[in-house]
């Protein structure tokens, strides 16, 4: 894959234009399946890699759909969606390197997929087993964040250590268009453009942060929003795997070159509820849903994929295979996973021990193991 | 054993340049604490010596640096963070609790935070609002940090290298109008456990605990109790969170009789939690109910009057007879 950028020697200026009243999108693959041309950013894949982009997301979409179903039937707490996500989830992970580091919310199963973490992992907090628990240093990639925009802190900070190591990785944070308006983003915003950190802040805008449309977090386009912090931001169109792809390469290759930080904002709906205690009818049109749905992120690299006689019955089939293994073994891996053992509450609450937690942990063994003793004497 | 008499700041300066010079993976991170030294001077020099790398001069901004040491860490570094005062934690405090305190069990373990986030706190300087605050209490609560503070220059020294040390994140209060005062530090010593409470003074008719600022109080006024044929026991508590009670519970065995004193708010503050525990371990030693001496459930007031706000000899003395009275 080879990827070209002007985007490089940009410093301050966003890279999408405006035209008429918004900006004109980052696109590669219309949503009508057509392969463009961009100014500043290109991209040139094998037919393999075209295949991979395509099984990724139907992988992925296949896995939030098993999750919802997994949720209904009550195998799991809660369970948000990335639906109508895939692309720019995708798109983005794949463009990362192994020795990158990925701090994400808590909706980003796509790109964990992209980063082999096991998505019977994130299925373990969805389900109330841990708070994340997977090591986020076997695949670089963070634990889930539930507050808002605090983990791009986080990986802002990382990327300072990144360039005081003196390695050339760079670090991505993922957030969306409500986090947006957190006090941590802007902080984070501020920082890494002080000190020039390796890191690429990636908001899926989704337009909906459970019932606030963007318009209650912004009067400017997000992507605008890091001129006045000094670096570059640029807009993609998020339902568009190819150019989510070479934006965030070349995003995530400036990082690595020392030219500091960017911002993605990639354009894109969430399908979905905000998670399935949600009910979206309740703030929004179906219409505006439907109008999304032409612009489905698979669909249209289907029909690219179908112009170019790059796949066949075959491969779909395949793919659909697959599809059902996966969320074979999800169901599976869901309905047996254990309960963690109740003095887990105990553990680690601190790497070096804390005497109070010693205390109460065994006066609640012991209360634990009165009723023990009652049972075996009754 | 290297003797020498330091001030409070000179020996916390001195803590910070070892553990800068022992492991490269340390990093201070602050407002004002590179060419200024911070505005109490605690990292004086020491930008020059490890350079701006190491010694952060960063953004007027508690959240970001909060969560920027938390990725540091994340990357094997062990930031030591200085919150330039008690007031200004506050921004800092959603990373501190919801983030800092809880990614080690987040992660089951995978992943540690040694972060040192050291609070110039308490009051009697004379200064405007939010400078002369006691907020412990609000991380002694919070599951997952550590907290502790020292109040001599000795203390100062060790329990900073050893906080920095830890691989938990710990809250480190110094008592600001404790700076100045000198003592003798042995910065060769082999320090005891961190989280150990220390009898400063022992005695049979009542105890005194207390930390960080308080703890010269108590001292003053034990000597002063002691003119009066009193002989009262102080106890330095040091540590917040985990808290030595077993310390304080050998005491109480002994005088029976406590007295808990310390600057923040008296309500739902240490001393409650010191008085139930003691309670419940002590219930019939004791002669008198545990007494409280400490700030009321009002804001700091203003300097002219922290003179009365403050718990002084007096109000420490007279919670010592009302315990002695039963």
């Amino acid at each position: 894959m080879s990827v070209k950028s002007t985007a490089a020697r940009r410093t301050t200026r966003g890279g999408a234009k405006r035209r008429g009243g918004e900006p004109e999108l980052v696109q590669l693959l219309t949503p009508e399946g057509k392969r463009v041309e961009h100014s500043e950013y290109s991209i040139d894949l094998t037919p393999d890699e075209l295949r991979g982009l395509y099984r990724d997301m139907v992988l992925t979409r296949r896995f939030d759909a098993e999750a919802i179903t997994l949720q209904r039937q009550g195998e799991l707490g809660l369970w948000a969606s990335l639906l109508g996500q895939e692309a720019a989830q995708i798109g983005s992970g794949r463009a990362t390197r192994p020795d990158d580091y990925v701090f994400p919310t808590y909706r980003e199963h796509g790109v964990a997929w992209t980063r082999d973490v096991d998505p019977l992992n994130l299925l373990g907090m969805f389900r109330g087993v841990n708070h994340g628990g997977w090591d986020p240093n076997e695949n670089n990639f963070h634990l889930y964040t539930i507050v808002i925009g605090s983990q791009t802190l986080h990986a802002t900070g990382y990327a300072m250590g990144v360039a005081k190591d003196g390695a050339d990785s760079a670090v991505i944070a993922y957030f969306g268009d409500g986090a947006s308006s957190q006090g941590d983003v802007a902080e984070a915003f501020t920082f890494a453009a002080v000190y020039n950190a390796p890191v690429v802040f990636f908001c899926q805008n989704n337009q909906w942060a459970i019932s606030e449309p963007t318009e209650k977090q912004s009067r400017v386009p997000i992507y605008q929003r890091s001129a006045g912090f000094g670096f570059p931001g640029v807009r993609v169109d998020g339902n568009d795997v190819l150019a989510v792809l070479a934006v965030t390469k070349a995003a995530l290759e400036r990082a690595r070159t020392g030219q500091g930080p960017m911002l993605v904002e990639a354009f894109t709906y969430r399908m979905g509820a905000h998670t399935t205690t949600d009910d979206p009818t309740r703030y929004r049109a179906d219409e505006e849903r439907e109008q999304w749905e032409l612009k489905d992120p698979i669909l249209r690299l289907k029909t690219y994929l179908e112009a170019e006689g790059f796949a066949d019955e075959a491969y779909y089939a395949s793919i659909d295979k697959e599809s059902d293994a996966l969320a074979k073994r999800v169901r599976d891996g869901v309905r047996t996973m254990p309960n963690p053992d109740t003095m887990a509450i105990f553990e680690n609450v601190y790497a070096d021990g804390h005497a109070l937690v010693d205390e109460e942990r065994a006066q609640f063994a012991e209360y634990l193991a009165s009723f023990a003793d009652e049972t075996e004497g009754h | 054993m290297t003797m020498t008499t330091l001030t409070m700041a000179k020996a916390l300066n001195e803590a910070l340049r070892q553990s800068l010079d022992t492991d490269p993976k340390v990093l201070l991170m602050g407002e004002d604490i590179g060419k200024l030294g911070g505005v109490f001077r605690i990292t004086d020099g020491l930008q020059k010596d490890f350079g701006e790398e190491r010694v952060i001069d960063t953004p007027l901004a508690e959240s970001g640096i909060v969560g920027t040491a938390i990725g540091l860490a994340l990357r094997g570094y062990r930031p030591v963070v200085e919150i330039q005062f008690d007031g200004f934690v506050f921004p800092a405090y959603d990373q501190i609790v919801t983030q800092l305190a809880k990614m080690h069990a987040r992660a089951l373990g995978k992943v540690k935070m040694p972060v040192v986030i050291r609070i110039p706190y308490a009051g009697g300087i004379g200064a405007v609002e939010h400078h002369s605050e006691s907020p412990e209490t609000l991380f002694a609560h919070i599951p997952g940090l550590k907290v502790v503070s020292p109040s001599n220059p000795q203390d100062a020294y060790w329990m900073l290298r050893q906080s920095i040390d830890c691989d938990d994140p710990v809250i480190f209060f110094e008592p600001k109008r404790r700076y100045w005062d000198k003592g003798e530090v042995d910065t060769e010593a082999i320090p005891g456990p961190l989280h150990k409470a220390r009898v400063t003074r022992t005695g049979t008719d009542l105890t005194l605990a207390a930390y960080g600022p308080m703890v010269k109080v108590c001292m003053e006024a034990a000597a002063a109790a002691a003119k009066e044929g009193r002989s009262l026991e102080v106890v330095d508590l040091r540590s917040l969170s985990p808290m030595d009670f077993d310390t304080i519970q050998a005491s109480v065995e002994k005088t029976r009789r406590l007295v808990i004193v310390h600057e923040a708010p008296v309500f739902l503050g240490t001393g409650a939690e010191i008085a139930a525990r003691i309670t419940e371990r002590c219930f019939y030693h004791l002669e008198a109910p545990v007494l409280r001496v400490g700030g009321f459930h009002a804001p700091y007031p203003p300097a002219r009057l922290e003179e009365e706000y403050l718990p002084g000899l007096d109000r420490v003395l007279d919670a010592v007879d009302r315990a002695l009275a039963y």
